[in-house]
């Protein structure tokens, strides 16, 4: 059973997507279908494949010789572990839901059919970057989430704004990951091979053997994790690619593609282990590690999205940030050496962060593609289902016990008082904003006043849409009662973890284990609260603007990053495009093509001469000619 | 006694006229004429040869350089006869169509 099972699960939705693309693409039900099938399908298998016991203890993985190139040798391989077997559940729940959602979202789009298609592949890639048992494997699964999240994000690409944005979000991954297969091959050049098992028994053997390249080595493959998390400063492109259809942001800027960074960092976490050190250049950085670095990026991340967030009116944008800040705290957890609960938060936040997306899909759905939270209110009356679910996700993002945010971030936060307290200063100052902008968000487009006339007319989101939500809102509340911090580790600690408590004991249990930090997380998310109730409970404009002056501008225009990438770009592209032209129009054309060309031409000429177009002309030539060669051959 | 030079002699004598023709005719026939001579004189080579290495190969060989020059001929006049057709003229330095 679990010999097949990961094999359908990572194959079912590629087959599903090729199958769309070639033959069903005409008939938008059947597609539809289809994609749908697959991926639940692929849940199912999931569900059963982790509830078999075998499968996750001690680990399996399945793979079949793949290439052989030099003294590489790389198999496909599908690794199953409490690690992966955790996020397929994760990637294959969320995806399902959103498949379903989209059939009623995306049904009056004219390239239904295409859509499928394109979200199945997605899901294909994901689960293989999920499953690989390798480095060479995950970069190319990796490669392939980058490539389908730039069709989706770009899915209406007849908007400009939307093809620049999957531009934008596939140039970003693009530099990102040029650093991460630099440290692929730094590795393979130091170790020999691309797997994980096999790398980090070596380094298990003597974490020395990296010597003075461990610390790059660990920051260049944290270069993939910041392109795809989004992580300061390569996070420009997750805001931007709100363009894309709504379902596609619960999918991919929520749930899945943003967390394979994170999910990365903790598949590879071994290679932090190693002593660290810096090459002969740069030794002044000495006592400075791999994992110090990430956790403070992962902060600043955490910290700056927050305060973005604040001053965001697109309703996508708001929760893009808030996207952002959550990833930064999962990556600040992986620095400070908590894999569990970087886990944790990400299985977590996945699926109320999903949650909140189609919350705000179908707000969209119904406002005709209106995004702007001061053109909404009131809608709580209107679609209270909707309305309901979003709240629940929200207080789940803030972490008001007993919902399932409350455990992770708790986790979270726990660690990074234990290891490092500026970042947990840090991290407890961006609970109080998320709750802060979260319900900004929640009193300006659901209470208070309808603020545009179109809000008479809403009414609830059809079935099909709510279902989805409702499904997500179950592990959004209760995922907390099942201790993923238990499941997981097993796997990354070596002391074996407490049995797990009774969930009426779970609830208190943050407040036996560290009291400091479950008081002052509760005071934060208070804070917050009253803040924005305080702010926005009965606002009619934004009064933030007035009061902090420039710091808003600053705050409402991303603190100006991409006018800064844009700037850089700008300069050093010109004096690039500058000197690529002077190199083609005199080296290339001049000399090159010219040149050839000049050369051949000048003969070409002198040779037509001989061409009178008389006989005897050529008879004689002719004879000249056979006489020489007679001549030649005959006194050799 | 003819001996062998001779006939070679006469050979070397018609090929060369052959290749004066050929070079200074103007009439496309004449040199058309002259080119036959050339190809005979190597007949006449050829024969001679072959009788004086008591072997028949060269004669054979010159019964096929007939037939073929036989064949060759009947489609050069033909070209000769269609060129005069269109042209009016078989003078050499007449048609210098054969350039860029």
């Amino acid at each position: 059973m679990s010999q097949t099972f990961p094999w359908f699960i990572l194959f079912l939705p590629l087959g599903a997507a090729v199958l769309i693309t070639l033959f069903t693409h005409e008939r938008r039900e059947l597609s539809a279908r289809l994609s749908i099938a697959a991926v639940v399908v692929s849940f199912w298998l999931s569900v059963l494949l982790f509830t078999d016991p075998r499968a996750a203890d001690p680990g399996l993985t399945l793979s079949v010789n793949w290439l052989n190139v030099g003294g590489l040798s790389v198999d496909f391989g599908l690794l199953l572990d409490r690690l992966s077997l955790l996020m397929l559940l994760v990637v294959t729940a969320v995806a399902g839901a959103i498949h379903i959602y989209s059939y009623e979202y995306m049904r009056s789009d004219r390239s239904f059919s295409a859509y499928f298609a394109a979200l199945s592949f997605f899901t294909f890639a994901m689960l293989g970057v999920v499953l690989s048992d390798n480095f060479l494997q995950m970069f190319m699964f990796w490669e392939l989430v980058g490539v389908s999240s730039y069709l989706l994000i770009g899915f209406w690409h007849d908007r400009p704004a939307a093809a620049d944005a999957g531009k934008k979000a596939f140039l970003t991954n693009r530099v990102g990951d040029a650093g991460f297969l630099a440290g692929i091959i730094l590795l393979w050049a130091m170790l020999g091979s691309v797997n994980f098992d096999f790398l980090a028994q070596k380094l298990a053997e003597d974490p020395r053997r990296l010597g003075a390249f461990s610390t790059v080595a660990g920051l260049l493959i944290f270069c993939g994790a910041m392109a795809k998390s989004a992580q300061v400063p390569l996070h420009v492109w997750l805001p931007d690619a709100m363009e894309g259809p709504t379902p596609v942001s619960a999918l991919i800027h929520a749930a899945t593609m943003v967390a394979a960074g994170v999910f990365m960092l903790c598949r590879v976490f071994f290679l932090f282990g190693a002593t660290p050190q810096w090459p002969a250049g740069l030794t002044w950085l000495d006592g400075i590690s791999a994992l110090e670095v990430i956790a403070w990026i992962g902060g600043i991340t955490a910290l700056m999205a927050a305060v973005i967030a604040i001053q965001q009116n697109d309703i996508k944008r708001i929760l893009a940030y808030s996207t952002l800040s959550q990833l930064g705290y999962m990556v600040m957890a992986v620095g400070l050496g908590g894999r569990t609960s970087a886990m944790y938060h990400l299985t977590t936040h996945a699926f109320f962060k999903s949650l909140l997306f189609l919350g705000a899909g179908a707000v969209i759905y119904r406002l005709h593609h209106e995004q702007d939270i001061w053109r909404m209110g009131a809608l709580r009356h209107k679609m209270p289902l909707t309305f309901g679910t979003f709240l629940l996700a929200t207080l789940a993002l803030c972490g008001v016990p007993p919902l399932s945010g409350y455990f992770s971030k708790d986790a979270l936060l726990g660690r990074a008082y234990e290891q490092n307290v500026p970042l947990f200063l840090l991290g407890l100052f961006t609970a109080a904003l998320t709750t802060f902008y979260m319900f900004r968000l929640i009193f300006v487009a659901f209470l208070g006043r309808p603020r545009s006339p179109h809000i008479e007319e809403v009414r609830e989101v059809p079935g099909v849409m709510v279902l989805p939500m409702l499904f997500l809102a179950v592990p959004a509340a209760l995922l907390g009662f099942w201790a993923v911090n238990h499941y997981l580790a097993e796997q990354f600690s070596s002391i074996p973890p407490e049995p797990v408590p009774p969930w009426y004991e779970q609830v208190f249990a943050p407040f036996q284990h560290l009291p400091l930090v479950a008081f002052l997380g509760l005071g934060a998310i208070a804070c917050g609260f009253f803040a924005a109730w305080g702010i926005y409970g009965k606002a009619s404009k934004d009064p933030l603007p007035e009061k902090l002056g420039g710091l808003a501008r600053a705050m409402r225009n991303r603190f100006y990053f991409d006018e800064l990438y844009a700037r850089i770009i700008a300069v050093t592209q010109e004096l690039l495009a500058d000197f690529a032209d002077w190199f083609d129009r005199w080296i290339l054309a001049g000399v090159g093509v010219r040149g050839a060309h000049g050369t051949t031409e000048f003969f070409a000429r002198l040779l037509r001469l001989v061409q009178t177009g008389n006989l005897r002309t050529y008879a004689i030539l002719f004879g000249a000619g056979v006489v020489i060669l007679l001549y030649a051959l005959l006194t050799r | 006694m003819i001996g062998l030079v001779h006939y070679l002699v006469v050979s070397a004598l018609l090929f060369g006229l052959g290749v004066l023709g050929v070079l200074l005719q103007r009439n496309l026939l004449v040199t058309y004429m002259s080119l036959e001579l050339m190809l005979n004189a190597a007949n006449l080579a050829l024969v001679a040869f072959s009788r004086f290495n008591r072997g028949l190969d060269g004669q054979v060989m010159v019964f096929f350089v007939i037939t073929v020059a036989a064949a060759e001929v009947a489609v050069g006049l033909a070209l000769i006869v269609a060129l005069f057709r269109r042209k009016q003229t078989v003078g050499v330095d007449d048609l210098t169509d054969m350039k860029l």
